[in-house]
């Protein structure tokens, strides 16, 4: 067991779990913050994405250890003060989610396709999200969600 | 209506649910003694203190109010009162709470009941919340989602009891002010008497509108489509917030006091016992709580063999199972092998028809014998898996009690009913004792038609010693154990005419009975649950959807025959079952044909559904699955969406250079489908699908939005398929996660055109049939690329890849 402490959606806790327990499980469980989705436990589907320090990660594949220290931000503490993001906004209008289950890790790894490229084209956007799976296949809602959001952002922005 | 054909590998429970449904009104409504758990739940849940007032008549006092009983219910059966306040809620507030008694799978039903409450209740949807109804069969009758029934089923009863609430509401109105109701009109929650200029809220009547009489059905006039506000527009999901925000609403997300987390390792094989485990080592591992070897009941759609780890956590249940060690007994556990079953399969198929009849009209051998052209086909498709996003889950908590042990479930179930009554049938708790909680589903697509999971966390919270217990599948152990979507096998042959026109079809269905059966061909074995002695049928998704489904109806010679091989992995409905298949199986030869014709195939398949031929004597079986709810396909609406979808897609003319079109059209769940890819494969065989254009009747649309998004669905599910398959061998499922199931990622997602007719039939569900022609529709548009004719799922044993 380790004592570590987190840094969770501007928010210190520290919890005494394995060391090599994943990040995931560490929100879900100990924190109870079930908004990231448990979906496959190898990286593969995205469905677990937070962001670290901005970043977007899997966090069913990332070691508590090595989350010390950092900044996460969750699906949770995406919105602030009450004010939901350009990305939540688009999501709703756009009615993205099928069944939803993989739609906080889809909107985690866009928010921060936004923060790194504020006008991306569909290739772009293809790129960026082929590591979040949806099964029930929104895929093209996803794509026009994330423009609309891209364009409320730079309206906002200039 | 048709029921269920006996021929299926369905649970009893659906078949219960299915019951249920063709008496909803008679169970739903009837004057019978109601439960009043579910509902009394679902006031103290969303109430909190709040004075209720309209939404607080039950089944009792509506009856002794002498509401008249309601008839037209869509599904037949006798008439029964309705009762809106099971389905709304109007608080003084104004605040309109709408009751949604489906599960919520990604269909859009919770969504798609509220709008349809709302149209007839002229609510304000800025008023409305909508809240899962309480799991209560005895109020709601059937409360399943699946084969695309739920908007077809509801469409009459929501629209009426949102009715039936607005007349109340008038009423209310025209007693207070002392004028005739029929002077009364209604607007956004307002009801309205123009000629003295009054407005009185919805809000402010429900405490007297509650008092009045609960209208007859036939008294209440439904809204004219031309006056739809709601139904018909573009509605997003009500549950949208707290997704996008991460709120706690999935099956998954359950936490209780006090509550574990378990795990459950099943034989890799089937059938496969547990002779020895290492429980006492798993015992002493951190946050473990207790480790046992669970004997089940036999039935993978009950409790299977294993070994169950309890622990504090997720993790440590993950990593104690790990370290499992576990000698399997598998002397009569799966065999099963794909390789062997091609290889059978190949040779059954050299031999001509199977020796079991499905369907026969006309002299098939006369007219391949005479054929101006003859075509042959064989065909093989590998098994699929369902793999929701949400690893099947269940929290169960069982507790010993002096009045009668008890059963409390929460879970991401398809028939909560079923879950429930089977769950706690299982620990011995009496079914009065038993209560369901349906949390959001994370995908359905059939697979949460099984109850199996839901079986197991009860058996471990028992066995644990009755403590709450979230039961945590791993996505290995997701894939490992489905009830898979059938492979199979496929043989054509096909007579033309001089003139090209389809006058013979000969199919040969070689699919999977069930391996356990005795009686099954090549079984006869004992099953771990005792014997279920199915007979000879195919299995579930395995069999052909419907004897008399197209072209049965539109070839002068026809000939459908069967042969089955024993098979004892599971298998079962997965989204449009034997329809996924059976859809490219028909327009994939369909498209040999008329190429073999050289004819247009939109042409060729026009003329096939106009000659409609004579029914059979002695019938043609039941109309399938595909035509449940409702018959067959409708030749006229089949023509007018291939014409719209022709017109649409620029059918026969100028593509950009490389790229090809593929048509196909499938009737299912009473929605037909016409669909156009357009494809372009490069030199490494590597397929792009540009564009998907889709043209559908599913009669009146009730959210556009939710349709659209389950179309879109389909068509990435269809490409999807394409490249997907599990192997099976010595009994095992080869793939394991993700990696290897290659599910369709984004890149490959095409842009998809969506367009629905405007048509005044029954409407019906649109969460299966945009699938099935969605493969065909692309295969066909490969042949048009590469003259290499698809006969194999998936294409990339054909060394094709998808981009």
């Amino acid at each position: 067991m380790a004592k570590v402490t987190l840094n969770v959606n501007g928010t210190d806790h520290t919890v005494d779990v394995p060391a090599d327990q994943p990040l995931l499980w560490v929100l879900r469980d100990e924190l109870k913050l079930v908004g990231t989705k448990f979906g496959c436990g190898m990286a593969q589907c995205g469905a677990c994405t937070v962001h670290v320090n901005g970043s977007p990660v899997r966090s069913c594949s990332m070691p508590v250890s090595g989350a010390a220290g950092v900044k996460i931000t969750t699906i949770e503490g995406l919105s602030q003060g009450g004010e939901l993001t350009a990305v939540q906004k688009a999501w709703i209008d756009h009615d993205v989610p099928q069944c939803g289950y993989c739609q906080s890790g889809q909107i985690m790894s866009a928010t921060a396709l936004l923060r790194q490229n504020k006008n991306p084209s569909d290739a772009d956007i293809d790129s960026y999200m082929q590591g979040n799976l949806c099964r029930c296949g929104t895929y093209v809602r996803i794509r026009a969600a994330i423009k609309s959001a891209a364009k409320a952002l730079n309206g906002s922005a200039s | 209506m048709n029921s269920l054909p006996e021929n299926e590998y369905y649970p009893d429970v659906l078949r219960a649910e299915v019951e249920k449904l063709q008496r909803q009104e008679a169970v739903a409504f009837g004057a019978g003694p109601v439960s009043r758990r579910g509902f009394m739940k679902a006031t103290a849940a969303v109430g909190g203190g709040m004075v209720l007032a309209f939404g607080l008549l039950r089944n009792e006092e509506a009856s002794a109010q002498g509401a008249p009983r309601r008839g037209g219910g869509g599904f037949g059966g006798p008439p029964a009162p309705l009762n809106p306040s099971v389905y709304i809620k109007i608080a003084p507030s104004g605040t309109i709470t709408l009751y949604s008694k489906t599960p919520e799978i990604g269909q859009g039903m919770k969504t798609g009941n509220g709008v349809m409450l709302a149209e007839d209740l002229d609510a304000n949807w800025d008023d409305v919340v909508v809240e899962q109804a309480p799991v209560d069969s005895g109020v709601y009758g059937n409360q399943f989602a699946g084969g695309s029934m739920s908007t077809g089923s509801n469409y009459n009863l929501m629209r009426q009891s949102g009715a039936a609430a607005r007349a109340m509401l008038v009423s209310a109105a025209a007693k207070q002010w002392g004028v005739p109701a029929s002077e009364l009109t209604t607007s956004k929650s307002v009801v309205m008497h123009a000629a003295s200029n009054r407005k009185a809220s919805y809000g402010s009547l429900a405490t007297a509108a509650a008092a009045m009489p609960v209208p007859a059905a036939a008294d209440l006039k439904l809204k004219d489509k031309k006056d739809w506000t709601l139904m018909g527009t573009r509605v997003t999901g009500v549950d949208n917030l707290q997704l996008v925000t991460g709120q706690p609403l999935f099956g998954m997300d359950i936490q209780l006091p006090n509550m574990k987390v378990a795990v459950f390792q099943k034989c890799p094989a089937v059938g496969g016992k547990v002779s020895k485990a290492n429980v006492e080592e798993i015992r002493k591992l951190p946050g473990v709580v207790d480790a046992f070897i669970v004997e089940g009941t036999g039935k993978p759609t009950e409790v299977m063999p294993g070994v169950a780890i309890v622990a504090d956590n997720t993790w440590s249940a993950f990593a104690a199972k790990k370290k499992l060690k576990i000698d399997w007994d598998e002397s009569i556990a799966s065999k099963d092998s794909w390789t062997a079953f091609s290889k059978q399969a190949m040779e059954t198929a050299k031999k001509g028809p199977g020796a079991q009849s499905l369907r026969s009209s006309g002299d098939f051998d006369a007219a391949f014998n005479g054929a101006a052209k003859k075509v042959e086909g064989y065909y093989a498709f590998n098994f699929i898996s369902h793999q929701p996003m949400e690893p099947q889950t269940t929290t169960a908590w069982y507790q010993k009690d002096p009045a009668g042990d008890k059963l409390e479930i929460w879970g991401s179930v398809q028939i909560p009913d079923g879950a429930r009554t089977s769950a706690a049938n299982l620990v011995g708790v009496a079914p009065d004792r038993s209560v369901m909680h349906q949390n959001r589903v994370g995908g359905g697509f059939g697979r949460r038609l099984m109850n199996d999971y839901a079986c197991e966390a009860a058996v471990i919270s028992k066995q644990a010693g009755g403590i709450p217990v979230k039961l945590v599948w791993t996505r290995e152990d997701d894939i490992s154990h489905d009830f898979y979507r059938s492979g199979g096998f496929h043989d054509f042959k096909g007579a033309l005419d001089k003139d090209g026109k389809l006058v013979g079809w000969s199919g040969h269905v070689i699919s999977f009975s069930d391996g356990w059966a005795v009686g099954a061909p090549g079984g006869g074995e004992p099953t771990p649950a005792g014997g279920r002695g199915r007979g000879p049928q195919a299995v579930q998704g395995g069999g052909w959807p419907g004897a008399g489904d197209f072209p049965a109806e539109f070839t002068p010679n026809f000939r459908l025959t069967q042969s089955l091989m024993p098979l004892k992995i599971p298998c079962g409905p997965m989204r449009a079952p034997g329809n996924n298949t059976a859809a490219w199986l028909v327009q994939s030869f369909m498209h040999e044909l008329s190429t073999a014709a050289g004819r247009d195939h939109a042409e060729f398949l026009i003329e096939v559904f106009g000659q409609k031929q004579p029914a059979p004597a002695g019938g043609g079986g039941f109309g399938g699955f595909g035509g449940f709810g409702g018959g067959g396909v409708n030749a006229d609406r089949a023509i007018a969406t291939i014409k719209t979808v022709v017109e649409r897609a620029g059918w026969g003319k100028p593509l950009p250079k490389g790229h090809y079109h593929g048509l196909a059209f499938h009737y299912s769940h009473q929605g037909h489908f016409a669909e156009i890819a357009e494809v372009s494969v490069d030199a490494k065989k590597k397929v792009t699908l540009h564009k998907m254009t889709v043209v559908a009747d599913i009669g009146p649309v009730v959210n556009l939005s939710a349709a659209e998004n389950q179309v879109q669905g389909s068509v990435v599910e269809g490409l999807s398929t394409l490249g997907i398959e599990v192997n099976i061998e010595n009994g095992r499922i080869k793939e394991q996660n993700f990696d290897t199931y290659k599910i369709a990622r984004m890149p490959i997602a095409p842009v998809i055109d969506v367009h629905f007719l405007d048509t005044d039939y029954n409407p019906t569900g649109c969460g299966e049939p945009a699938y099935p022609p969605a493969i065909p529709a692309i295969t066909n548009a490969i042949y048009a690329a590469t003259k290499e004719r698809i006969r194999t799922l998936p294409i990339t044993r054909l060394g094709y890849s998808i981009a």
